[in-house]
């Protein structure tokens, strides 16, 4: 808080009636509700913690011993696999879903529309079980000329095993959603940036990459990485599949040990981790793409933590002989 | 794909029509602006001087009439049909390619705001010309330095004035090295005392003879720099000339009247 002069040393007599407002000491407003506020939820945050550390059932040993047994970090890892896959597939699908529904032709919107349409509709946990039974539809899947000869043919369920299924289920699901946030991205892109772009002739596909994608990304960002992390979480649907990611692993370990609370938190640990090391990246993505868009960047988290220290300890320094902080 | 436009760029508009719904913007437009000479549109708002002008490089579709560079049709090819001829629609590749011919300035900049400004300059003559990125980025450097930004080479355009912009702009429109110039009240969107700077950056390069057609309220900049006048009303023109026959010595009533409410 800063001072408009400055502070007289306590103690000193106050000044007489006529002395003109700017020597006068600026006394700060008080807010005692915001303290009273505070008051409560430092309370209540006490009574949490102190639940957490006495309470002998959460069997913080159990969670410590199994946080990074092996075959919890091969979990995590699948969990880790399944979400950057998915999320990749997803949105490079979902650019494509979003690119057709803008397009000029007519079959592309409506192909793309219907798209979304059904794989928004029908539940995952559905589409899951749905790809991983694709044998039972099409036994072997061929590749070759639409309606002519086929040149080659795999057997069905060696191509989409469990983890197959999980990624086509996840991916084609998650496309439905991520075409709509790129398409919401790229038309808060402004028209003139298309026209400008036409008529200094830069070629169309350029157009998209160089000028409307890097804009649109400010948009997509946000919601983008919120997506990844439903996508985190999300995939522990995959237990349906008994497909070995992070979830699966745990109910398998307490089915065997009858230790369930303790093997919730250890999942639910590193859900969290995961998440934020998305949202670290977040931050720097965002940072990226407000290039151009803000006047100066924010700082980064570190920047602002040494500029808090340096004003601190500035603080701190200017006490003892009664200035006022700057 | 390397182009190196010639000179000269001769404009000439046929009985360009052009309607939204059932609203005629344009109503049968004829004009021709030699080569090296400037050209202002003034007219009443609405009375179809931006769409004309975005008609000449084809970011508007006419519905009848035609436009053609130094004899070249914008947007459309002739060939022969059964005797006769017929005209075909060029693809988007081809039209992209004539517009590197026109160099366009917007009433609201359309800087790209995510490129610096020596990127806006640059990208064009790299992804549409195919020129070596070296090169063109000392040419606009010099550009830059023409509209008197040199320094400003690295700012992103948020950084930079209304007047700033505009001048980057105008540096970005150059850079392709057009045959003709096209200004869209390039200074409507300006504070007053901005409009100076950039109006100043273009009798510049009037004077360098470079072929220009500006749509403007300024009737100073007209007076200044203008080898000919037109006036525009309800998608028609109504009167053309010198700018002293005009802007002094205006024939029609509705010229009269207009010139009445802006001077």
């Amino acid at each position: 808080m800063t001072t408009l002069a400055p502070e007289p040393t306590a103690g000193t007599v106050a000044p007489p009636p006529d002395t003109p407002f700017d020597q006068l000491r600026v006394v700060p407003a008080r807010h005692p509700g915001r303290w009273v506020a505070t008051g409560v939820v430092a309370v209540g945050l006490a009574m949490v913690l102190n639940s957490l550390i006495t309470n002998p059932r959460w069997e913080w040993d159990v969670v410590a011993a199994y946080l990074t047994e092996e075959s919890i970090v091969r979990g995590v890892w699948t969990t880790v696999q399944l979400t950057l896959i998915t999320a990749v597939l997803g949105f490079a699908l979902g650019t494509v879903l979003a690119l057709m529904r803008l397009s000029r032709s007519p079959l592309l919107q409506a192909v793309s529309w219907g798209y979304t349409w059904i794989f928004r509709s029908v539940p995952l946990i559905l589409q899951l079980l749905l790809w991983y039974n694709l044998a039972y539809l099409y036994e072997s899947l061929d590749f070759g000329i639409p309606f002519g000869p086929s040149f080659a043919s795999v057997d069905t369920l060696s191509l989409i095993d469990k983890f197959g299924a999980a990624i086509l289920g996840l991916g084609l699901h998650q496309a439905a959603y991520s075409a709509e946030i790129v398409r919401a991205g790229i038309l808060s892109v402004d028209q003139g940036q298309l026209e400008a772009a036409a008529s200094l002739g830069i070629p169309r596909r350029r157009q998209q990459t160089r000028i409307v994608l890097p804009q649109a990304m400010r948009a997509i960002v946000p919601t983008a990485v919120n997506e990844v992390i439903g996508l985190f979480k999300g995939t522990s649907i995959v237990y349906v599949l008994a497909l070995g990611e992070l979830f699966y692993t745990v109910q398998v370990i307490y089915g065997r040990t009858q230790r369930v609370l303790p093997m919730l938190v250890v999942a639910a640990v590193w859900y969290v981790v995961l998440t934020t090391v998305v949202t670290v990246v977040q931050y720097y993505v965002e940072r990226y793409y407000a290039r151009g868009a803000v006047r100066t960047l924010p700082p980064t988290p570190l920047q602002r933590l040494r500029t808090n220290l340096t004003a601190g300890l500035a603080r701190v320094g200017s006490r003892p002989d009664g200035t006022a902080p700057r | 794909m390397t182009t190196t436009p010639t000179r000269p760029g001769r404009v000439e508009v046929r009985g360009v029509h052009k309607s939204y719904g059932s609203h005629e913007v344009l109503a049968g437009v004829d004009l021709v602006v030699e080569p090296g000479t400037v050209t202002v549109v003034l007219g009443p708002s609405g009375s179809g001087k931006s769409t004309l002008l975005r008609s000449i490089n084809h970011l508007e579709k006419v519905d009848r009439g035609f436009v053609a560079l130094d004899g070249e049709l914008v947007g459309y090819r002739r060939r022969p049909h059964r005797g006769g001829e017929r005209l075909h629609e060029l693809k988007e590749q081809d039209v992209l390619r004539q517009r590197t011919r026109f160099g366009f300035v917007f009433q609201a900049f359309n800087l790209f705001p995510h490129l610096t400004a020596l990127d806006n300059v640059v990208e064009a003559p790299v992804s549409a010309q195919g020129r070596r990125r070296s090169e063109v980025v000392v040419e606009a450097r010099a550009l830059l330095e023409q509209v008197g930004l040199a320094e400003k080479a690295a700012a992103y355009p948020r950084q930079l004035s209304g007047g700033q912009q505009q001048r980057v702009a105008i540096a970005r429109a150059l850079a392709m090295r057009p045959a003709v110039l096209l200004f869209d009240e390039p200074t409507s969107a300006l504070d007053p005392e901005l409009v100076g700077d950039v109006l100043g950056v273009i009798e510049e390069l009037a004077r360098g003879g470079t072929t220009m057609i500006v749509v403007t309220h300024e009737i100073g900049f007209a007076r200044r720099a203008a080898d000919q006048v037109v006036f525009m009303d309800a998608g028609r023109i109504v009167e053309q000339g010198p700018p002293e026959q005009v802007l002094d010595a205006p024939q029609h009533e509705r010229t009269k009247a207009f010139l009445a409410r802006v001077l």
